[in-house]
């Protein structure tokens, strides 16, 4: 197989945007992504197996068959987990990754998000750190993202946002009915509500058209291609460039050493699992937190008997996503007008600033509920079935208003990734295994948060609420995993440097959620994209040809 | 009243149906069960009929089984729900049994009303088969159609969402906007 580059492995948020600022930089790119490439014309809007309701699989990647991983209890137990069970903590695995059928909400983080220990201080028991970059030096970048993806919506209703230098490319959607309904009430309640930004054509855009405002968005793929992910936006630039070759349902098995300790390419299972090696000059890793850091775990050497990077006992590590809380209004009148994707509002006014509390959350309405989400959702003291819940089914599904928001989530270096010693997957690899829990404090930020959602609720004119706000014993990753990769300045306390090197390997880097130090409060995709825009632009910048030299 | 006799006849005629579909794959695939389910025997089938039709009972609307939520059930138990399998055999023989000691009849055979009384005492002593059966239920009830439960949208139409949904909503005019 003939030489390349740059290796990028996995299709995902970041990986698309790696390996389309590479290619097109005139690197020669090999892509390789485990899962299956998808256009609109698979899109199937199935209620009961989609990413986001499991129960009859996920639709996008990774099947039950072969894909196992372990979860380790509060108690110490391990027990096996299947993709579409929830402490599977999956994402997606498909070109795209999660970004196919993700919910799209397109936040920036706030300038406070990346200075959490300066402006806090770290609650004992913690690792909440800095990033060793600003949202000033990420500020280009997610107007890059924002611009070569395409966002909607309207930052103008909020003082609270970070610095930005011109407005999202697009107008936000037409407002919905909960839109209207819970503007107001924010307005009398002092808060400053607004559009939030979404990764989704309001108006054509980049040669596709709008949102034709369906029922089933998050956790689906869209029919019309109107939602923006790697898939239909970079990974096609970069392979119109020719330098980039994209390899569906080829899995990577271990990142190749020499002996003087540089990576010289990837081992893989191509689809047909005959394992292939794929020799380059770097190799980017964009796997998402938890298969990025067992992509490391796994590819161990004479240098890295621990796995790769991992000298200090840090891959893996600090594993967060997020805690989401909130509440649920019901209402004597119809709130529910059908008009997707449903999440129209938010508020970012209690992100940061409240006193004994390391942060909050951005808190906005939810997406269209569908009957079967509705069936665990109804006002409590609703009987769990017969006539009594067929009856508030039809009471209460269009005159439920869900608000909650992720709160921010403070790490800890015992919630992580490792591999498992004996359960293996289909090709054979050692699977994650996941142990540790949530820093209670942010339990502490989600119960206030989710007291914020019910009185805002309570303003719109809900007749009955109630909170969501629990204090699992699990790890907390799923959709939003993040930090399992540290970026820092300290090699003994971090994985990769401020552009997402490794410490240890100067051609290995690590690009996607993994290196986020802290996951803001708000949906991580954007930043991830802005990181990613960031740090193959450095990546480029320091391309000398032949090799990489830093 | 007529929706539900309606109802009814819909589901006759759906039995009759799957003798004809259940015939065909038996000669494929399906081993040792001749009946009218790919998974479960007729017996099994009414017995889960009994339970499901409390957790979700008709009233202007169709019920659990009417809507066709065993066969949503018949089918995962060859597919995703393979798992479950022995769930089902044993909490099935459990309730049927405790049909026959507390009202001395066969399951199937019990009155609507013993059913509820059954149901209940199910949710309290096995309530692992119990939230295993009404997670299926309301799945194949609220689901989409095309799992054989949710006949023909039912549930959606019942809760005032239109079916068949609204496509092509764009709200603005396509002329206008950004240049791409
Ligand atoms: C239903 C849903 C709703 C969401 N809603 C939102 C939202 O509204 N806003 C938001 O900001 N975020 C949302 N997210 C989360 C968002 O999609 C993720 O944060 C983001 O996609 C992560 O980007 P990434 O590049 O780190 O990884 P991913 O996008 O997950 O990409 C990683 C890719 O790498 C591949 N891969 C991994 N290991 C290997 C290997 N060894 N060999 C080959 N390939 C490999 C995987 O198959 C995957 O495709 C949502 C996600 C889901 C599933
Ligand atoms: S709501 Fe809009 S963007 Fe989302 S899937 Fe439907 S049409 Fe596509």
């Amino acid at each position: 197989m003939k030489r390349v580059n740059a290796v990028v492995v996995g299709a995902g948020a970041a990986g698309g945007i790696v390996a389309k600022q590479l290619a097109t930089a005139g690197l020669s790119v090999a892509l390789i992504e485990r899962g299956k490439w998808y256009t609109a014309n698979d899109c199937r809007k199935d209620d009961l197996r989609n990413q986001r309701v499991t129960v009859l699989g996920n639709a996008f990647g990774p099947d039950d068959e072969g894909n196992p991983r372990v979860a380790v209890d509060a108690r110490g137990v391990p027990s096996i987990v299947l993709p579409s069970e929830g402490q599977y903590q999956n994402d997606a695995a498909c070109v795209g990754g999660g970004t196919l059928s993700y919910g799209a909400q397109a936040w920036r983080y706030m300038p406070q998000d990346f200075r959490m220990r300066s402006t806090y201080g770290a609650p004992q028991g913690s690792s909440l750190e800095d990033w060793p970059i600003s949202y000033d030096d990420l500020e280009p970048f997610y107007d890059q993202a924002e611009y070569e993806i395409g966002i909607s919506g309207d930052y103008s209703g909020t003082p609270f946002h970070g610095p930005r230098k011109r407005d999202l490319p697009m107008p936000p959607l037409v407002p919905n009915r909960e839109f209207g309904i819970l503007e107001s009430a924010a307005k009398r309640l002092g808060l400053h509500p607004f559009h939030l930004p979404m990764a989704r054509n309001s108006v054509p855009y980049n040669g596709r058209g709008p949102c034709m405002r369906c029922r089933w968005c998050c956790g689906f793929a869209c029919e019309v291609d109107a939602k923006n992910g790697s898939q239909n936006t970079v990974i096609p630039v970069a392979l119109k460039t020719g330098n980039c070759d994209l390899r569906t349902e080829c899995m990577v098995k271990e990142i190749l050493l020499d002996d003087r300790g540089r990576a010289h390419g990837v081992s893989y299972f191509d689809a047909d699992r005959h394992l292939q090696q794929q020799l380059s000059d770097i190799v980017v890793v964009s796997g998402c937190a938890t298969e990025s850091a067992r992509l490391l775990l796994n590819s161990k050497s004479r240098l890295f008997p621990a796995g790769l990077g991992n000298r200090y006992d840090q891959v893996g590590r600090h594993l967060q996503g997020h805690h989401y809380t909130g509440a649920s209004g019901y209402f004597d009148f119809d709130t529910y007008d059908d008009v997707g994707p449903g999440a129209s509002i938010a508020i970012i006014d209690y992100n940061h600033g409240t006193p004994g509390l390391c942060g909050g959350g951005m808190l906005a309405n939810e997406f269209i509920r569908l009957p079967i989400h509705m069936v665990n959702g109804l006002p409590p003291g609703t009987p769990k079935w017969g006539l009594g819940h067929k009856q508030a089914m039809r009471d209460w599904h269009k005159r439920t208003i869900v608000v909650f928001g992720p709160t921010q989530q403070i790490p800890t270096a015992s919630a992580r990734v490792t591999v498992d010693p004996s359960v293996k997957d289909k090709w054979g690899l050692p699977v994650v295994r996941f142990e540790g829990n949530v820093h209670p404090h942010t339990f502490d930020i989600g119960q206030v948060q989710a007291k914020r959602a019910e009185a805002w609720l309570k303003e719109a004119g809900a007749i009955h609420t109630s909170i969501s706000a629990g204090r699992p014993d699990t790890v907390s990753a799923g959709q939003h995993q993040a930090g399992t990769c540290r970026m820092g300045n300290d090699p003994q306390g971090s994985v990769v440097n401020k552009v997402c090197q490794l410490h240890d390997v100067d051609n290995v880097f690590v690009i996607d959620s993994s290196v986020h130090v802290t996951n803001g409060g708000f949906n991580p995709a954007l930043t991830i994209m802005a990181v990613a825009f960031y740090a193959s632009g450095e990546l480029v910048r320091n391309w000398k040809g032949t090799g990489y030299r830093s | 009243m007529q929706t539900r006799n309606k109802a009814a006849l819909t589901r006759r005629q759906f039995v009759a149906a799957g003798v004809l579909g259940g015939a065909a794959l038996a000669v494929g695939c399906k081993a040792g069960n001749q009946g009218n389910w790919d998974f479960f025997t007729d017996a099994q089938a009414l017995d889960l009929t009994a339970l499901c039709d409390q957790i979700i009972p008709a009233d202007g609307f169709p019920s659990a089984s009417q809507a066709g939520v065993i066969t949503y059930i018949d089918r995962q138990l060859f597919r995703h729900y393979r798992r479950h399998r022995d769930a089902y055999r044993d909490g099935l023989e459990q309730a049927d049994a405790l049909s026959r000691k507390s009202f001395a009849k066969a399951l199937a055979d019990a009155t609507p009303l013993e059913h509820l009384a059954i149901v209940s005492a199910v949710e309290k002593q096995n309530p692992t088969f119990f939230d295993l059966v009404r997670r299926h239920t309301m799945e194949g009830y609220y689901g989409s159609p095309r799992h054989g439960g949710n006949r023909d949208g039912v549930s959606w139409r019942m809760l005032g969402l239109a079916e068949p949904p609204v496509r092509g909503r764009a709200q603005y005019d396509l002329r206008k906007g950004a240049a791409s």
